[in-house]
């Protein structure tokens, strides 16, 4: 009798009774005898020299039991570049960044010591942005920075603020991008964000008398933190143990170490004694770490067809005071610049620059969210102005089996399907082109893709071990805070060795003394690594207990299989229980064989190559991509300019789905921690002296069950990882990449703004409604949509047959200078000439030549006056393309390059008001009086002397401007309609 | 200043002295060793610490020790008697609602006066019931398909007996 599948069935979690009933226990649970408390000396400047750090007033304080400060530790850690001391010894850099610290009997007494410290500073200037930071003689952060120790593959530049930077050059960019038909350049921003795991950064540590140092806390990576520790303080890893009990969220921000050293430090100046530092929420915002922020500067040069020839991308990411796993994020970043897309020449470079702001560390995503805010809104940006819907133009350059990724690695028929991924999501939320329209509520996708960011060597281990009772042990390192790891090991155990899940138990709560190495959990790496970890053991498992049975049974343990807690002759149906087999068989005579089942296996990724240094290119720089979408449709309030999410819809391509409950509750936790970032969160200094100003969460707003949409679809699709368990691929970071920006997107379709900086306020938003308000204002006339109406081509003859056109009119149309001192003759050569060729591009509904929009960069400007002759040329045309259009004559998707066009156009290029009529024109809007014009031309409800009426009153319009328009507005009716009489 | 207090706590009479300026939070988690109550602000945004007191949900770190003498307090502890859960814990591990488990004690006692106070909730209703407890983990979808699951097992368990008569 089989246990039944276990992989991919919707089991509840294995730690979830702990959690539900209050059994868990966290690093802040944990009860020590005689426990005493931390309050740590933090700096209050952003950057200053540290004089003198007095200790002594302190130190005699009443239940002070150790004060530690900079200059007793002055060895240097970090995990890849080796930029921080456990205090600051010669100078600060960050609003927070600790000096000293004290130990006492209750955090009262230790918070009163605190004050007494005495610490002389000098300020110094400091940097608060990348561009300050990267300025020529800007201040530097680290001074030393050349003398610091680091891994081969970050490269900080010694005498500057650049902490790494990696280049990406892929093909010929620069030749590209000249032969590129339109090139787009836009920069875009993300500021630092913090966290926010519910469950604030704690640590407890005691060195015994021995020497020997113990900590608990709550950290993603039990072994880095030993790793590191053992580095802060000289160290044999083999003295110190790191405990981790349940784990309260981390999303990146208790990888690697936090306020271990610290506690640590304290521990060592009072031995015997437990020393535990917890933060509490409002240090929380700065003086731990936080995601970095980012400038980025894209240029895109695509061809003809709308696919992306050049690429450029020009990352300054804002690390904050210390490297930390910051200088990896700008690698990642690098790496993964080309986002979910296939771009033949690259030139990308990505940063990381020191100034005096929080810490940036990881953080969901490490970067992938930041990156892919500007990538997808740049492509929808260039889909738009280019003509092609955004879906298509995604399908057309989107990564594939046989595509290349920007370091040049070609991905085979085993990668996952962004295709299917943008397909499904488009559907669910309806975004197709020719979609009904309604103001104020917009549609909008995004992309994603993110690899595991880690050292090639990044391994998992776990150790499986019977019980008495046959109940199947699991030791894992990697920690489970939230995101089912505990749950899927057991799974992956159950399924390979058919044993039923309740048999058993995943001890998740690592301690590196016992519990097998595992490099860290962060990268999305887990289910994976461990995952693989766990089927490897389960096959030694298996073979142990079969090899075990041939002999009890006289058969090949090839004919043996497991089942149901059996091994099974499959032959014969013979079978022994587990029970009986996992300490050992004894025969009846009473001798045994075999002995207690277990085995240790591990996983490490397989044939991973390094960047070249210079171009970064690579066959298999990562282990894996995860590719995704996400689509949105949301609300704009056009008083408050708030923005709501009505509804995600997200699909990933997973490979295999281990858990249905657990990955929906990743991808709607991701959802919605992406809205947060992507509408609410950003840390805010004061720029004058560089203090968080909104660092607690009744300042900076998280978002609740009132603030996320009630409709989330998601949906799996299941391309399986050729080295993964079962198929199965990364999710946990991914969930919250596309997010901001689909909103991004959706916010420009539902009311033509567009937000380049994160987060999409309402403050933002409607600051960007009233300055497009203010460009309608600025126009000489007033402008209205049109009304429809119906639209006859008999009605237009007869229209047109009997209105008389004025004489300048007629000379723009026929080409022809004609009457007195109407127009000169070269404007009206050239206003002919252009204005032909491109009714003859509508007329072909050529949205790439529409796009392009050669003749539309020709009229702009053309001729004198307030509004030159080939602007109100261009109006005149539009507003009646868009009658046309509603009347179908003219292609919607021309129709929407050509109003991209004129969205586009540079200020240098016409006058101010012209430049208004036409950015009105770009989203609708005409002058009344042509309106009525055009809304009369063609429809037969209009009488010829109504229209005759309201043509006189547009040709009364300025010198000329309504003529010129006019003769916009016939031409594209003209050679729409009756194509051979315009000839 | 110290006070002695006496109150129920998940049933059971505890009477201690207590520093006036300590809160109930404190109390329980550092007194009374119940540490399925969190504190994840201790300045009542978060939720976390959130108890019922003579049967309504309080950030327990907003509460002095001394304000909740002589009242009833109820924690996480006191939901589950004797290992059998209360529906709204069967119904968290049934939809997937945990995660990091952090915040699950806090949003499991709101569900439990909400559904003690309106048996039938909205979706709109128990959003805004749980809008003082934040979950940075699940999104809150799973949070809400579960109060949802438990009180409809809840109303089904209060009717079932007369389904059986009739």
């Amino acid at each position: 009798m089989s246990a039944g599948r276990s992989v991919g069935r919707d089991v509840p979690r294995v730690d979830g009774l702990d959690k539900v009933t209050g059994a868990a226990q966290y690093t802040a649970d944990l009860k020590f005898p005689r426990l005493l408390h931390v309050a740590v000396v933090r700096s209050p400047h952003p950057h200053a020299r540290v004089l003198d750090v007095r200790t002594g007033l302190a130190s005699r304080a009443p239940g002070v039991r150790a004060v530690a400060s900079g200059r007793d530790f002055p060895l240097h850690t970090g995990i890849y570049l080796k930029d921080q001391t456990v205090f600051a010894t010669d100078r600060v850099r960050f609003v927070g960044d600790p000096v000293a610290a004290v130990a006492a009997e209750s955090p009262e007494a230790a918070a009163e010591a605190a004050l007494l410290v005495e610490v002389d500073y000098e300020p110094l200037p400091p940097i608060f942005d990348v561009e300050e930071g990267m300025a020529e003689g800007a201040p530097l952060v680290h001074p030393d920075l050349g003398r610091y120790e680091v891994v081969p593959w970050i490269q900080p530049k010694a005498g500057t603020n650049v902490c790494n930077h990696l280049k990406i050059r892929k093909g010929d960019y620069e030749k590209a991008l000249s032969g590129s038909w339109r090139v787009f350049q836009n920069t875009f921003r993300v500021p630092q964000v913090q966290h926010v795991p519910l469950e604030p950064h704690v640590s407890v540590a005691r060195v015994d008398l021995s020497g020997k140092v113990e900590v608990h806390t709550s950290a993603q990576s039990p072994f880095t933190v030993r790793h590191l520790l053992a580095a802060c303080f000289g160290l044999s890893h083999g003295d110190v143990r790191v405990h981790v009990p349940y784990v309260g969220g981390g999303f990146g921000g208790k990888a690697g170490i936090n306020l271990e050293p610290i506690a640590v430090a304290l521990a060592m100046r009072c031995r015997g004694r437990w020393v535990r530092l917890m933060v509490d929420r409002h240090e929380e915002f700065f003086a731990t770490v936080v995601r970095q922020g980012l400038s980025a500067t894209l240029v895109t040069g695509v061809d003809r067809s709308g696919k992306v020839q050049a690429q450029k991308m020009h990352y300054l990411w804002n690390c904050g005071a210390y490297g930390g796993y910051g200088v990896n994020i700008v690698r990642a970043a690098g790496y993964t610049c080309g986002g979910a897309y296939e771009f033949p020449n690259v030139w990308g470079d990505s940063i990381g620059v020191y100034t005096n702001r929080p810490v940036g560390s990881a953080y969901r995503g490490f970067g992938m969210q930041e990156i892919h805010w500007a990538l997808e809104q740049q492509m929808d940006r260039v889909a738009l102005e280019m003509g092609i819907d955004p879906v298509e133009f995604r399908l057309m350059n989107c990564l594939g089996a046989g595509k290349s990724t920007v370091t040049g690695q070609v991905l085979d028929e085993h990668a996952g399907r962004v295709d299917l991924c943008i397909r499904r999501v488009a559907e669910e939320i309806g975004l197709d082109p020719a979609r009904e329209r309604r103001p104020y509520r917009g549609k909008g996708i995004a992309c994603a893709v993110k690899a595991p960011a880690m050292p090639n060597d990044a391994a998992s281990s776990v150790v499986l071990k019977f019980a008495e009772d046959a109940t199947l042990e699991i030791l894992i390192a990697g920690i489970d805070y939230g995101q089912g790891l505990m749950t899927v090991a057991a799974q992956f155990a159950a399924e390979a060795l058919d044993i039923p899940l309740e048999t058993i138990r995943v001890k998740g709560c690592p301690d590196t003394d016992l519990s097998p190495y595992d490099w860290q959990t962060v990268a999305s790496r887990q289910t994976w690594a461990t995952g693989n970890a766990v089927l490897r053991a389960a096959s030694e498992i298996g073979r142990q207990l079969c090899e075990t049975s041939a002999e009890v049974l006289s058969v090949p343990a090839a004919d043996l299989t497991l089942r149901g807690g059996h091994v099974v002759h499959e032959p014969t149906g013979r079978s022994i229980p587990l029970t009986r087999l996992v300490m050992g068989y004894q025969f009846p005579d009473g001798h045994a064989i075999g002995g207690p089942v277990a085995a240790t296996t591990s996983y490490l990724p397989e044939g991973l190559l390094f960047l070249d240094p210079e171009t970064s290119q690579s066959a298999k720089p990562v282990a894996k991509w995860t590719f995704g979408a996400q689509a949105v449709e949301i609300s704009v309030d056009p008083e408050t300019g708030q923005v709501t999410v009505e509804k995600v819809a997200a699909c990933y391509d997973v490979g295999r789905v281990v858990n249905p409950g657990l990955i929906r509750g990743q991808t709607y936790g991701g959802i919605v921690q992406g809205i947060g970032t992507g509408t609410m969160e950003e840390l805010v200094l004061d720029p004058k002296t560089g203090r968080a100003l909104n660092a607690s969460l009744m300042d900076y707003k998280i978002p609740s069950t009132e603030d996320v949409p009630t409709v989330m679809t998601v949906d799996f699709v299941e391309t399986p990882q050729k080295d993964g368990p079962m198929g199965a691929r990364g999710i946990g970071e991914h969930t919250m990449i596309p997010t901001p920006a689909a909103i991004a997107n959706a916010l420009f379709d539902a009311c033509g703004v567009r937000i380049s900086e994160m987060p999409i306020t309402a403050e933002k938003v409607w600051r960007a409604l009233k300055e497009k308000e203010k460009v309608r204002c600025r126009t000489p006339l007033p402008c209205r949509p049109l009304a429809a109406g119906p639209f006859s081509a008999e009605s237009l003859a007869r229209h047109l047959s009997s209105l008389p056109v004025p004489a300048r009119t007629v000379a723009l149309l026929t080409g022809i200078p004609r009457g007195n001192g109407s127009v000169d003759s070269v404007t009206v050569k050239w206003a002919h000439g252009r204005t032909r060729a491109l009714v003859g591009t509508l007329r072909s509904g050529d949205v790439r030549e529409v796009a392009y929009q050669p003749d539309v960069a020709a009229l702009t400007g053309l001729g004198p006056g307030l509004t030159p002759t080939g602007d109100d040329l261009l109006v005149g045309l539009a507003a009646m393309a868009s009658r046309l259009g509603d009347a179908g004559l003219v292609d919607p998707r021309a129709l929407r390059a050509y109003g991209g066009s004129l969205g586009g156009l540079a200020s240098a290029s016409t006058t101010p008001a012209a430049l208004a009529l036409l950015g009105n024109a770009a989203n609708g809007l005409y002058p009344s009086v042509l309106a009525a014009v055009v809304e009369s031309l063609g429809n037969p409800d209009v009488q010829p002397e109504t229209l005759l009426e309201r043509a006189a009153r547009l040709a009364a319009v300025g010198a000329h401007s309504g003529a010129d328009l006019l003769a916009g507005a016939l031409a594209l009716a003209l050679g729409i309609v009756f194509p051979e009489e315009a000839r | 200043m110290r006070k002695t207090i006496t109150l129920e706590v998940n049933g059971a009479s505890e009477t201690e002295e207590v520093e006036v300026g300590m809160t109930l939070l404190r109390f329980l988690r550092d007194r009374l060793d119940l540490t399925g109550t969190k504190e994840g602000c201790n300045e009542g945004e978060c939720g976390s610490c959130m108890v019922l007191l003579d049967g309504r949900p309080v950030n327990s770190c907003l509460v002095l020790a001394v304000e909740a003498g002589g009242g009833k307090v109820t924690t996480i502890e006191g939901l589950s008697k004797d290992g059998a859960l209360h529906p709204i814990q069967e119904a968290f591990l049934a939809h997937a609602s945990i995660q990091c488990g952090f915040c699950t004690p806090g949003m499991v006692v709101t569900a439990v006066a909400l559904l003690r106070q309106n048996p039938d909730p909205s979706e709109e209703e128990i959003r805004s019931a749980l809008a003082g407890n934040l979950c940075r983990c699940t999104g809150y979808r799973q949070i809400v398909d579960a109060v949802r699951g438990a009180a409809a097992a809840m109303r089904a368990k209060a009717a079932a007996p007369l389904a059986v008569s009739a």
